[in-house]
Protein backbone atom coordinates (compact mmCIF):
# COMPACT_ATOMS: atom_id res chain seq x y z
CA UNK A 1 0.00 0.00 0.00
CA UNK A 2 0.94 3.44 -0.89
CA UNK A 3 0.45 6.25 1.57
CA UNK A 4 0.15 10.50 0.52
CA UNK A 5 1.31 12.74 3.09
CA UNK A 6 0.79 16.25 2.55
CA UNK A 7 3.00 18.57 4.42
CA UNK A 8 3.04 22.30 4.62
CA UNK A 9 5.61 24.57 5.33
CA UNK A 10 4.83 27.64 7.76
CA UNK A 11 6.12 29.88 10.17
CA UNK A 12 8.33 28.05 13.27
CA UNK A 13 6.42 27.26 16.28
CA UNK A 14 8.92 29.02 18.47
CA UNK A 15 8.05 32.56 16.34
CA UNK A 16 5.23 35.15 17.34
CA UNK A 17 4.41 36.21 14.33
CA UNK A 18 3.03 40.03 14.14
CA UNK A 19 1.28 42.11 11.15
CA UNK A 20 2.64 44.16 8.74
CA UNK A 21 2.65 48.14 9.79
CA UNK A 22 0.36 48.44 7.11
CA UNK A 23 -1.60 46.01 8.56
CA UNK A 24 -2.41 43.97 5.59
CA UNK A 25 -1.01 40.86 5.88
CA UNK A 26 1.44 38.67 8.33
CA UNK A 27 4.95 39.83 8.66
CA UNK A 28 6.75 36.29 7.54
CA UNK A 29 9.58 38.01 5.37
CA UNK A 30 12.59 36.64 7.70
CA UNK A 31 11.11 34.25 10.05
CA UNK A 32 11.79 30.70 10.77
CA UNK A 33 10.17 28.32 8.29
CA UNK A 34 9.62 24.15 9.20
CA UNK A 35 7.27 21.74 8.44
CA UNK A 36 3.67 21.73 10.24
CA UNK A 37 4.53 19.98 13.30
CA UNK A 38 1.48 17.75 13.65
CA UNK A 39 2.54 17.11 9.59
CA UNK A 40 5.73 15.99 11.05
CA UNK A 41 3.82 13.41 12.93
CA UNK A 42 2.34 12.42 9.55
CA UNK A 43 5.04 12.25 7.59
CA UNK A 44 6.46 9.93 11.07
CA UNK A 45 3.37 7.10 11.18
CA UNK A 46 3.70 7.15 7.15
CA UNK A 47 7.46 6.01 7.54
CA UNK A 48 6.75 3.59 10.81
CA UNK A 49 4.13 2.29 8.65
CA UNK A 50 6.15 0.71 5.99
CA UNK A 51 8.99 -0.03 8.83
CA UNK A 52 5.86 -2.08 9.83
CA UNK A 53 6.08 -3.78 6.19
CA UNK A 54 2.35 -2.35 6.16
CA UNK A 55 3.27 0.17 3.56
CA UNK A 56 5.07 0.11 0.40
CA UNK A 57 5.73 3.45 -0.32
CA UNK A 58 5.77 6.55 1.18
CA UNK A 59 4.73 9.68 -1.04
CA UNK A 60 5.34 13.44 0.51
CA UNK A 61 3.52 16.33 -1.47
CA UNK A 62 4.07 20.26 -0.81
CA UNK A 63 1.99 22.61 -2.26
CA UNK A 64 3.34 26.32 -2.38
CA UNK A 65 6.57 28.47 -3.62
CA UNK A 66 9.76 27.34 -4.39
CA UNK A 67 11.42 26.65 -1.00
CA UNK A 68 8.66 23.96 -0.19
CA UNK A 69 11.39 21.83 -1.67
CA UNK A 70 13.37 21.79 1.59
CA UNK A 71 10.47 20.88 3.60
CA UNK A 72 9.76 18.10 1.34
CA UNK A 73 13.79 17.26 1.59
CA UNK A 74 12.78 17.22 5.27
CA UNK A 75 10.83 14.31 5.13
CA UNK A 76 12.77 12.53 2.48
CA UNK A 77 15.36 12.97 4.88
CA UNK A 78 13.06 11.21 8.02
CA UNK A 79 12.56 8.24 5.70
CA UNK A 80 10.14 9.27 2.98
CA UNK A 81 10.54 7.89 -0.63
CA UNK A 82 9.52 10.30 -3.08
CA UNK A 83 8.14 13.99 -3.24
CA UNK A 84 5.96 16.20 -5.25
CA UNK A 85 5.84 19.90 -5.51
CA UNK A 86 3.12 21.56 -6.90
CA UNK A 87 4.81 25.12 -7.31
CA UNK A 88 2.82 28.64 -6.96
CA UNK A 89 3.06 31.61 -5.22
CA UNK A 90 -0.60 32.16 -4.95
CA UNK A 91 -1.74 32.02 -1.54
CA UNK A 92 -3.05 28.25 -1.11
CA UNK A 93 -6.27 28.27 0.41
CA UNK A 94 -7.75 24.86 2.04
CA UNK A 95 -10.38 24.05 -0.47
CA UNK A 96 -7.75 24.89 -3.19
CA UNK A 97 -5.07 22.18 -1.77
CA UNK A 98 -7.56 19.72 -1.02
CA UNK A 99 -8.34 20.08 -4.65
CA UNK A 100 -4.63 19.85 -5.71
CA UNK A 101 -4.56 16.54 -3.37
CA UNK A 102 -7.46 15.20 -5.31
CA UNK A 103 -5.25 15.06 -8.76
CA UNK A 104 -2.42 13.54 -7.06
CA UNK A 105 -4.59 11.05 -5.45
CA UNK A 106 -6.24 10.45 -8.73
CA UNK A 107 -2.82 10.29 -10.06
CA UNK A 108 -0.93 8.37 -7.51
CA UNK A 109 -3.72 5.81 -6.06
CA UNK A 110 -2.48 6.04 -2.67
CA UNK A 111 -4.26 3.39 -0.21
CA UNK A 112 -4.13 5.88 2.61
CA UNK A 113 -3.45 9.96 3.27
CA UNK A 114 -2.47 10.94 6.20
CA UNK A 115 -2.12 14.65 7.03
CA UNK A 116 -2.12 16.89 10.32
CA UNK A 117 -5.00 17.92 11.67
CA UNK A 118 -4.33 22.00 11.05
CA UNK A 119 -1.67 24.03 10.06
CA UNK A 120 -0.24 25.88 12.83
CA UNK A 121 -0.08 29.23 10.68
CA UNK A 122 -3.99 29.68 9.69
CA UNK A 123 -5.31 27.39 12.02
CA UNK A 124 -7.80 26.20 9.72
CA UNK A 125 -8.23 22.49 10.11
CA UNK A 126 -10.09 21.87 6.91
CA UNK A 127 -7.90 20.36 4.25
CA UNK A 128 -8.27 16.54 5.68
CA UNK A 129 -11.84 16.39 5.82
CA UNK A 130 -12.20 18.58 2.17
CA UNK A 131 -9.97 16.07 0.53
CA UNK A 132 -12.16 13.44 1.94
CA UNK A 133 -15.50 14.42 0.98
CA UNK A 134 -13.67 15.25 -2.82
CA UNK A 135 -13.12 11.39 -2.80
CA UNK A 136 -15.51 10.35 -1.31
CA UNK A 137 -13.64 8.24 1.06
CA UNK A 138 -13.57 7.99 5.02
CA UNK A 139 -12.21 9.91 7.24
CA UNK A 140 -10.65 9.71 10.45
CA UNK A 141 -9.76 13.36 11.46
CA UNK A 142 -7.65 13.87 15.58
CA UNK A 143 -5.91 10.54 15.17
CA UNK A 144 -4.23 9.11 18.38
CA UNK A 145 -4.00 5.48 17.59
CA UNK A 146 -3.86 4.46 13.74
CA UNK A 147 -4.49 0.15 13.12
CA UNK A 148 -4.21 -0.52 9.10
CA UNK A 149 -5.94 -3.96 8.83
CA UNK A 150 -6.85 -6.06 5.36
CA UNK A 151 -9.93 -4.09 4.39
CA UNK A 152 -10.37 -1.39 6.71
CA UNK A 153 -8.56 0.99 9.15
CA UNK A 154 -8.96 1.48 12.42
CA UNK A 155 -8.78 5.12 13.89
CA UNK A 156 -8.78 6.07 17.66
CA UNK A 157 -9.89 10.02 17.37
CA UNK A 158 -9.10 12.72 20.53
CA UNK A 159 -12.82 14.55 20.65
CA UNK A 160 -14.41 16.47 23.04
CA UNK A 161 -15.17 14.67 25.94
CA UNK A 162 -12.40 11.85 25.52
CA UNK A 163 -11.41 9.67 22.37
CA UNK A 164 -13.62 7.76 20.08
CA UNK A 165 -12.59 4.35 17.85
CA UNK A 166 -13.91 3.91 14.00
CA UNK A 167 -13.32 1.96 11.71
CA UNK A 168 -12.64 3.42 7.91
CA UNK A 169 -13.09 1.38 4.67
CA UNK A 170 -10.00 1.84 2.44
CA UNK A 171 -8.68 3.94 1.06
CA UNK A 172 -9.07 6.84 3.51
CA UNK A 173 -8.36 9.62 4.74
CA UNK A 174 -6.48 10.13 8.59
CA UNK A 175 -5.33 13.36 9.98
CA UNK A 176 -3.15 13.38 13.20
CA UNK A 177 -3.28 14.64 16.57
CA UNK A 178 -0.69 15.45 18.55
CA UNK A 179 -0.16 12.44 20.39
CA UNK A 180 -0.04 9.87 17.76
CA UNK A 181 3.56 9.36 17.92
CA UNK A 182 7.01 11.52 18.43
CA UNK A 183 8.75 12.18 15.49
CA UNK A 184 12.19 11.11 14.66
CA UNK A 185 15.18 13.69 13.51
CA UNK A 186 16.51 12.69 10.47
CA UNK A 187 20.30 11.78 10.77
CA UNK A 188 22.88 13.40 8.75
CA UNK A 189 23.70 10.74 6.42
CA UNK A 190 19.97 10.74 5.91
CA UNK A 191 20.36 14.49 5.09
CA UNK A 192 22.62 13.37 2.47
CA UNK A 193 20.69 10.51 0.73
CA UNK A 194 17.45 12.68 1.08
CA UNK A 195 19.45 15.36 -1.56
CA UNK A 196 19.33 11.94 -4.30
CA UNK A 197 15.49 10.59 -3.41
CA UNK A 198 13.56 11.55 -6.65
CA UNK A 199 11.37 14.94 -6.48
CA UNK A 200 8.82 15.51 -8.82
CA UNK A 201 7.48 19.72 -9.94
CA UNK A 202 3.94 20.28 -11.36
CA UNK A 203 1.84 23.46 -11.42
CA UNK A 204 -1.28 24.22 -10.70
CA UNK A 205 -2.28 24.26 -14.05
CA UNK A 206 -0.78 21.23 -15.23
CA UNK A 207 -2.90 19.65 -12.92
CA UNK A 208 -6.21 21.42 -14.30
CA UNK A 209 -7.06 22.44 -10.84
CA UNK A 210 -8.82 26.21 -10.32
CA UNK A 211 -6.82 27.56 -6.90
CA UNK A 212 -8.53 31.10 -7.20
CA UNK A 213 -8.70 32.00 -3.05
CA UNK A 214 -12.24 32.46 -2.02
CA UNK A 215 -11.56 34.44 0.76
CA UNK A 216 -9.82 37.74 1.16
CA UNK A 217 -7.46 38.69 3.78
CA UNK A 218 -8.83 42.46 4.48
CA UNK A 219 -6.62 43.19 7.61
CA UNK A 220 -4.56 41.84 10.34
CA UNK A 221 -4.48 43.03 13.84
CA UNK A 222 -2.68 42.57 17.16
CA UNK A 223 -5.55 40.93 19.73
CA UNK A 224 -5.60 43.40 22.45
CA UNK A 225 -3.07 43.45 24.77
CA UNK A 226 -4.09 42.46 28.37
CA UNK A 227 -3.23 45.33 31.23
CA UNK A 228 -0.41 44.59 32.91
CA UNK A 229 -0.81 42.19 35.71
CA UNK A 230 1.10 42.70 39.46
CA UNK A 231 2.44 40.08 41.48
CA UNK A 232 0.99 39.33 44.73
CA UNK A 233 3.14 38.20 47.79
CA UNK A 234 0.68 35.53 49.43
CA UNK A 235 -2.40 33.62 49.58
CA UNK A 236 -4.22 35.79 51.78
CA UNK A 237 -3.34 39.05 48.93
CA UNK A 238 -4.48 36.78 46.48
CA UNK A 239 -7.42 35.87 48.18
CA UNK A 240 -8.17 40.03 48.78
CA UNK A 241 -7.35 40.61 45.13
CA UNK A 242 -9.83 38.23 43.92
CA UNK A 243 -12.83 38.71 46.09
CA UNK A 244 -12.83 42.49 46.53
CA UNK A 245 -10.97 44.00 43.16
CA UNK A 246 -11.61 41.52 40.72
CA UNK A 247 -14.99 39.87 42.63
CA UNK A 248 -14.42 36.76 40.72
CA UNK A 249 -14.71 34.38 43.42
CA UNK B 1 -31.11 35.10 4.01
CA UNK B 2 -31.18 32.45 6.28
CA UNK B 3 -29.19 30.40 8.52
CA UNK B 4 -29.00 26.49 9.47
CA UNK B 5 -27.25 25.39 12.13
CA UNK B 6 -26.33 22.15 12.76
CA UNK B 7 -26.50 20.79 16.76
CA UNK B 8 -23.65 19.82 18.52
CA UNK B 9 -25.07 16.79 21.11
CA UNK B 10 -24.74 13.50 22.40
CA UNK B 11 -28.61 12.49 21.36
CA UNK B 12 -30.15 13.57 24.96
CA UNK B 13 -28.52 17.25 25.42
CA UNK B 14 -27.69 20.10 23.55
CA UNK B 15 -24.16 21.27 23.92
CA UNK B 16 -23.99 24.44 25.07
CA UNK B 17 -21.27 25.76 22.48
CA UNK B 18 -24.59 25.39 19.86
CA UNK B 19 -26.62 28.09 22.13
CA UNK B 20 -23.50 30.54 21.41
CA UNK B 21 -23.80 29.53 17.56
CA UNK B 22 -27.51 30.48 17.46
CA UNK B 23 -26.34 33.86 18.88
CA UNK B 24 -24.02 34.54 16.50
CA UNK B 25 -26.63 32.89 13.96
CA UNK B 26 -28.72 35.75 14.87
CA UNK B 27 -26.68 38.34 13.87
CA UNK B 28 -26.41 36.82 10.48
CA UNK B 29 -30.14 36.72 9.67
CA UNK B 30 -33.81 36.67 11.86
CA UNK B 31 -34.18 33.18 9.78
CA UNK B 32 -32.33 30.44 12.26
CA UNK B 33 -33.21 26.76 11.66
CA UNK B 34 -31.57 24.12 13.87
CA UNK B 35 -30.62 20.52 12.58
CA UNK B 36 -30.53 17.90 15.09
CA UNK B 37 -29.47 14.62 13.53
CA UNK B 38 -29.00 11.70 15.58
CA UNK B 39 -30.96 9.09 17.30
CA UNK B 40 -34.03 8.94 20.13
CA UNK B 41 -32.65 12.62 19.86
CA UNK B 42 -36.31 14.16 20.44
CA UNK B 43 -34.95 15.81 23.93
CA UNK B 44 -32.38 17.58 22.26
CA UNK B 45 -35.16 19.24 19.25
CA UNK B 46 -37.45 19.76 22.01
CA UNK B 47 -34.52 22.09 23.97
CA UNK B 48 -33.19 23.54 20.52
CA UNK B 49 -37.08 24.47 19.82
CA UNK B 50 -36.99 26.61 23.00
CA UNK B 51 -33.96 28.47 22.19
CA UNK B 52 -34.70 32.10 21.23
CA UNK B 53 -33.95 33.07 17.76
CA UNK B 54 -34.86 29.73 16.30
CA UNK B 55 -37.49 29.43 13.82
CA UNK B 56 -37.54 25.79 12.83
CA UNK B 57 -35.97 22.90 14.37
CA UNK B 58 -35.20 19.76 11.60
CA UNK B 59 -34.98 16.54 13.39
CA UNK B 60 -33.70 13.52 11.78
CA UNK B 61 -33.73 10.90 14.22
CA UNK B 62 -32.32 7.42 12.33
CA UNK B 63 -29.92 4.85 13.32
CA UNK B 64 -27.60 6.26 10.56
CA UNK B 65 -27.65 9.26 12.09
CA UNK B 66 -26.74 8.12 15.51
CA UNK B 67 -22.94 8.49 15.53
CA UNK B 68 -23.30 11.32 14.07
CA UNK B 69 -20.28 10.04 11.48
CA UNK B 70 -19.41 13.05 8.96
CA UNK B 71 -19.47 10.75 6.22
CA UNK B 72 -24.00 10.07 7.18
CA UNK B 73 -24.15 13.87 7.62
CA UNK B 74 -22.86 15.96 5.36
CA UNK B 75 -24.64 14.44 2.23
CA UNK B 76 -27.96 15.24 4.60
CA UNK B 77 -26.44 18.86 4.94
CA UNK B 78 -25.48 19.12 1.81
CA UNK B 79 -29.11 18.74 0.59
CA UNK B 80 -30.69 21.00 3.20
CA UNK B 81 -28.45 23.79 2.42
CA UNK B 82 -29.99 24.56 -0.91
CA UNK B 83 -32.44 26.57 0.80
CA UNK B 84 -29.56 28.35 3.09
CA UNK B 85 -27.27 31.31 2.75
CA UNK B 86 -24.94 30.07 6.01
CA UNK B 87 -24.40 26.79 7.75
CA UNK B 88 -22.73 27.14 11.43
CA UNK B 89 -21.62 25.09 13.37
CA UNK B 90 -19.69 25.59 16.78
CA UNK B 91 -16.02 25.05 16.56
CA UNK B 92 -16.23 21.54 18.18
CA UNK B 93 -14.51 18.50 17.55
CA UNK B 94 -17.85 17.30 16.02
CA UNK B 95 -18.37 20.76 13.96
CA UNK B 96 -14.35 20.78 13.00
CA UNK B 97 -14.98 17.27 11.71
CA UNK B 98 -17.87 17.63 10.06
CA UNK B 99 -17.83 21.30 8.55
CA UNK B 100 -15.62 20.65 6.12
CA UNK B 101 -16.90 17.66 4.65
CA UNK B 102 -19.86 20.06 3.67
CA UNK B 103 -17.70 22.95 2.36
CA UNK B 104 -15.99 20.90 0.14
CA UNK B 105 -19.79 19.63 -1.37
CA UNK B 106 -20.65 23.24 -1.74
CA UNK B 107 -17.24 24.33 -3.40
CA UNK B 108 -16.93 27.11 -0.95
CA UNK B 109 -14.50 28.24 1.28
CA UNK B 110 -14.84 27.31 5.42
CA UNK B 111 -14.50 30.24 7.63
CA UNK B 112 -12.84 28.59 10.92
CA UNK B 113 -13.33 29.77 14.33
CA UNK B 114 -14.97 33.00 13.57
CA UNK B 115 -14.84 35.55 16.91
CA UNK B 116 -16.64 38.30 15.28
CA UNK B 117 -19.03 38.85 12.22
CA UNK B 118 -18.21 42.35 10.55
CA UNK B 119 -20.74 41.96 8.35
CA UNK B 120 -22.74 39.77 6.54
CA UNK B 121 -19.70 38.01 4.62
CA UNK B 122 -16.58 39.64 6.41
CA UNK B 123 -15.54 37.81 9.86
CA UNK B 124 -12.71 37.96 12.07
CA UNK B 125 -10.75 35.26 13.45
CA UNK B 126 -7.54 34.06 14.75
CA UNK B 127 -4.62 33.10 12.87
CA UNK B 128 -1.16 31.89 14.12
CA UNK B 129 -2.74 30.33 18.09
CA UNK B 130 -4.18 34.10 18.08
CA UNK B 131 -1.38 36.19 18.00
CA UNK B 132 -2.16 38.02 15.23
CA UNK B 133 -6.70 38.54 14.44
CA UNK B 134 -7.64 38.37 10.72
CA UNK B 135 -10.93 40.23 9.17
CA UNK B 136 -11.61 37.70 6.01
CA UNK B 137 -14.08 38.24 3.75
CA UNK B 138 -16.24 35.63 1.97
CA UNK B 139 -16.30 36.10 -1.94
CA UNK B 140 -18.67 32.96 -2.25
CA UNK B 141 -22.67 33.00 -1.93
CA UNK B 142 -23.03 30.08 0.87
CA UNK B 143 -21.23 30.88 3.80
CA UNK B 144 -20.12 27.90 5.55
CA UNK B 145 -18.61 28.48 9.63
CA UNK B 146 -17.58 27.42 12.80
CA UNK B 147 -17.82 29.60 15.41
CA UNK B 148 -15.90 30.06 18.58
CA UNK B 149 -18.02 29.92 21.38
CA UNK B 150 -16.29 31.75 24.12
CA UNK B 151 -16.76 34.86 21.75
CA UNK B 152 -20.24 34.77 21.60
CA UNK B 153 -23.15 34.88 24.35
CA UNK B 154 -25.06 31.84 24.78
CA UNK B 155 -28.56 32.10 23.74
CA UNK B 156 -31.21 31.94 26.32
CA UNK B 157 -34.03 29.70 26.59
CA UNK B 158 -38.03 30.53 26.37
CA UNK B 159 -41.28 29.36 27.31
CA UNK B 160 -42.22 29.17 23.70
CA UNK B 161 -41.32 26.62 20.87
CA UNK B 162 -40.30 26.49 17.59
CA UNK B 163 -42.09 24.29 15.67
CA UNK B 164 -40.14 20.64 14.87
CA UNK B 165 -39.74 19.33 11.72
CA UNK B 166 -39.02 15.52 10.95
CA UNK B 167 -36.67 15.17 7.70
CA UNK B 168 -35.68 11.90 6.33
CA UNK B 169 -32.49 10.21 6.94
CA UNK B 170 -29.68 10.17 4.49
CA UNK B 171 -28.48 6.91 2.51
CA UNK B 172 -26.01 5.25 4.65
CA UNK B 173 -22.38 5.84 3.25
CA UNK B 174 -20.91 2.57 4.51
CA UNK B 175 -17.25 4.66 4.60
CA UNK B 176 -16.89 4.64 8.33
CA UNK B 177 -18.46 3.02 11.47
CA UNK B 178 -18.70 3.62 15.19
CA UNK B 179 -16.56 0.84 16.70
CA UNK B 180 -16.45 2.40 20.34
CA UNK B 181 -16.03 5.81 22.76
CA UNK B 182 -14.29 6.12 25.28
CA UNK B 183 -15.88 9.11 27.25
CA UNK B 184 -14.25 11.29 30.30
CA UNK B 185 -16.88 10.78 33.68
CA UNK B 186 -16.46 14.14 35.95
CA UNK B 187 -18.86 15.65 38.82
CA UNK B 188 -17.04 18.41 37.75
CA UNK B 189 -18.58 21.50 35.44
CA UNK B 190 -17.70 21.10 31.89
CA UNK B 191 -14.39 22.44 30.99
CA UNK B 192 -15.64 24.96 27.98
CA UNK B 193 -18.72 26.27 29.98
CA UNK B 194 -17.13 26.37 33.64
CA UNK B 195 -16.90 29.95 35.40
CA UNK B 196 -13.96 28.53 36.99
CA UNK B 197 -10.75 26.73 35.23
CA UNK B 198 -7.91 25.38 37.40
CA UNK B 199 -5.17 24.28 35.05
CA UNK B 200 -2.45 22.05 35.75
CA UNK B 201 1.37 21.60 34.34
CA UNK B 202 4.80 19.69 33.52
CA UNK B 203 5.63 22.06 37.44
CA UNK B 204 3.05 18.98 38.97
CA UNK B 205 5.81 16.43 38.13
CA UNK B 206 3.51 14.16 38.05
CA UNK B 207 0.25 12.16 38.23
CA UNK B 208 0.14 11.90 41.46
CA UNK B 209 0.65 15.13 42.41
CA UNK B 210 -1.94 16.29 39.74
CA UNK B 211 -4.66 16.05 42.73
CA UNK B 212 -4.22 19.02 44.28
CA UNK B 213 -5.38 20.57 41.36
CA UNK B 214 -8.50 18.57 41.49
CA UNK B 215 -9.08 19.41 45.28
CA UNK B 216 -8.08 23.01 44.66
CA UNK B 217 -10.96 22.79 41.82
CA UNK B 218 -13.46 21.02 44.05
CA UNK B 219 -12.90 23.96 46.75
CA UNK B 220 -13.85 26.44 44.02
CA UNK B 221 -16.54 24.61 41.46
CA UNK B 222 -13.97 24.66 39.14
CA UNK B 223 -13.61 22.77 36.12
CA UNK B 224 -9.69 21.17 35.61
CA UNK B 225 -7.40 22.12 32.64
CA UNK B 226 -4.14 21.10 31.36
CA UNK B 227 -1.39 22.27 29.31
CA UNK B 228 0.00 20.08 26.68
CA UNK B 229 2.92 19.23 28.37
CA UNK B 230 0.58 17.67 31.44
CA UNK B 231 -1.32 15.66 28.91
CA UNK B 232 1.52 14.45 26.85
CA UNK B 233 3.31 13.39 30.51
CA UNK B 234 0.14 11.21 30.76
CA UNK B 235 -0.59 13.32 34.11
CA UNK B 236 -4.69 13.79 32.62
CA UNK B 237 -6.37 12.69 29.76
CA UNK B 238 -6.36 14.53 26.42
CA UNK B 239 -9.69 16.28 26.83
CA UNK B 240 -8.47 18.19 29.34
CA UNK B 241 -5.87 20.00 26.85
CA UNK B 242 -6.36 23.75 26.66
CA UNK B 243 -4.85 25.34 24.24
CA UNK B 244 -3.99 26.33 20.55
CA UNK B 245 -4.71 22.74 19.27
CA UNK B 246 -6.92 21.74 22.08
CA UNK B 247 -9.91 23.23 24.42
CA UNK B 248 -10.95 26.64 23.94
CA UNK B 249 -11.65 28.55 27.48
CA UNK B 250 -13.01 31.61 28.72
CA UNK B 251 -13.78 31.88 32.32
CA UNK B 252 -14.10 34.58 34.91
CA UNK B 253 -11.51 32.80 36.47
CA UNK B 254 -8.60 30.84 35.28
CA UNK B 255 -5.74 29.71 37.57
CA UNK B 256 -2.78 28.58 35.99
CA UNK B 257 -0.56 26.60 38.29
CA UNK B 258 3.12 25.03 37.57
CA UNK B 259 2.66 26.43 33.96
CA UNK B 260 5.10 28.32 32.16
CA UNK B 261 2.45 29.71 29.20
CA UNK B 262 3.92 28.99 26.02
CA UNK B 263 1.96 30.54 23.46
CA UNK B 264 0.09 27.76 22.23
CA UNK B 265 -1.50 27.28 25.59
CA UNK B 266 -2.04 30.76 25.90
CA UNK B 267 -3.89 30.80 22.89
CA UNK B 268 -6.77 28.77 24.73
CA UNK B 269 -7.22 30.72 27.55
CA UNK B 270 -6.11 34.13 27.23
CA UNK B 271 -9.52 35.50 26.50
CA UNK B 272 -10.43 34.78 30.51
CA UNK B 273 -12.02 37.42 32.26
CA UNK B 274 -9.45 37.09 35.21
CA UNK B 275 -6.06 35.15 34.91
CA UNK B 276 -4.08 33.92 38.07
CA UNK B 277 -0.49 31.89 37.73
CA UNK B 278 1.36 30.44 40.34
CA UNK B 279 4.75 29.32 39.36
CA UNK B 280 8.39 29.06 40.90
CA UNK B 281 9.74 30.83 37.94
CA UNK B 282 9.65 34.43 38.06
CA UNK B 283 10.38 34.28 34.78
CA UNK B 284 7.99 32.07 32.93
CA UNK B 285 5.89 33.37 29.92
CA UNK B 286 2.92 32.98 31.85
CA UNK B 287 2.95 35.93 34.12
CA UNK B 288 3.00 38.60 30.94
CA UNK B 289 -0.70 36.95 30.51
CA UNK B 290 -2.14 37.37 34.14
CA UNK B 291 -3.40 39.96 36.49
CA UNK B 292 -2.60 38.35 39.15
CA UNK B 293 0.64 36.34 40.09
CA UNK B 294 2.14 34.28 42.71
CA UNK B 295 6.16 33.56 42.86
CA UNK B 296 6.64 30.37 44.90
CA UNK B 297 6.46 26.88 45.00
CA UNK B 298 3.06 25.26 43.81
CA UNK B 299 3.33 22.55 46.46
CA UNK B 300 3.60 25.37 48.73
CA UNK B 301 1.08 27.90 47.64
CA UNK B 302 -1.89 25.42 46.75
CA UNK B 303 -2.40 23.75 49.96
CA UNK B 304 -2.38 27.08 52.13
CA UNK B 305 -4.83 28.03 49.49
CA UNK B 306 -7.03 25.36 49.63
CA UNK B 307 -6.93 25.62 53.67
CA UNK B 308 -8.12 29.72 53.23
CA UNK B 309 -10.69 28.42 50.92
CA UNK B 310 -12.29 26.51 53.32
CA UNK B 311 -11.75 28.57 56.42
CA UNK B 312 -13.67 31.09 54.86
Amino acid sequence: MKILVPIKRVVDYNVRVRPTTDHTAVEISNAKMSMNPFDEIAVEEAIRLKEAGIASEVVVASFGVKQCQETIRTALAMGADRGIHVETDVELQPLSVAKLLKAIVDKENPGLVILGKQAIDDDANQTGQMLASLLNWGQGTFACGIKVESETVVVTREIDGGTQTLSLKLPAVITTDLRLNEPRYAKLPDIMKAKKKPLESFNPEDLSVDITPRLKLLEVTEPPKREGGVIVDDVAALLDKLRNEAKVI
Amino acid sequence: MSVLVIADHNNSVLNVATLSTITAAGQLSGDVDVLVAGKNCQAVADSAAKISGVKRVLICDSDICEAQLAENIAPLVHQLAEKYSYVLSAATTTGKNLLPRIAALLDVAQISDIISIESEDTFKRPFYAGNVIATVQSTDSKKVITVRATAFSAAVSTDTAAPIEAIAAPVESALSKLVSEELTKSERPELTAADIVISGGRGLGNKENFKIIEALADCLGAAIGASRAAVDAGFVPNDFQVGQTGKIVAPKLYIAVGISGAIQHLAGMKDSQVIVAINKDADAPIFQATDYGIVGDLFKIVPELIEALNNA
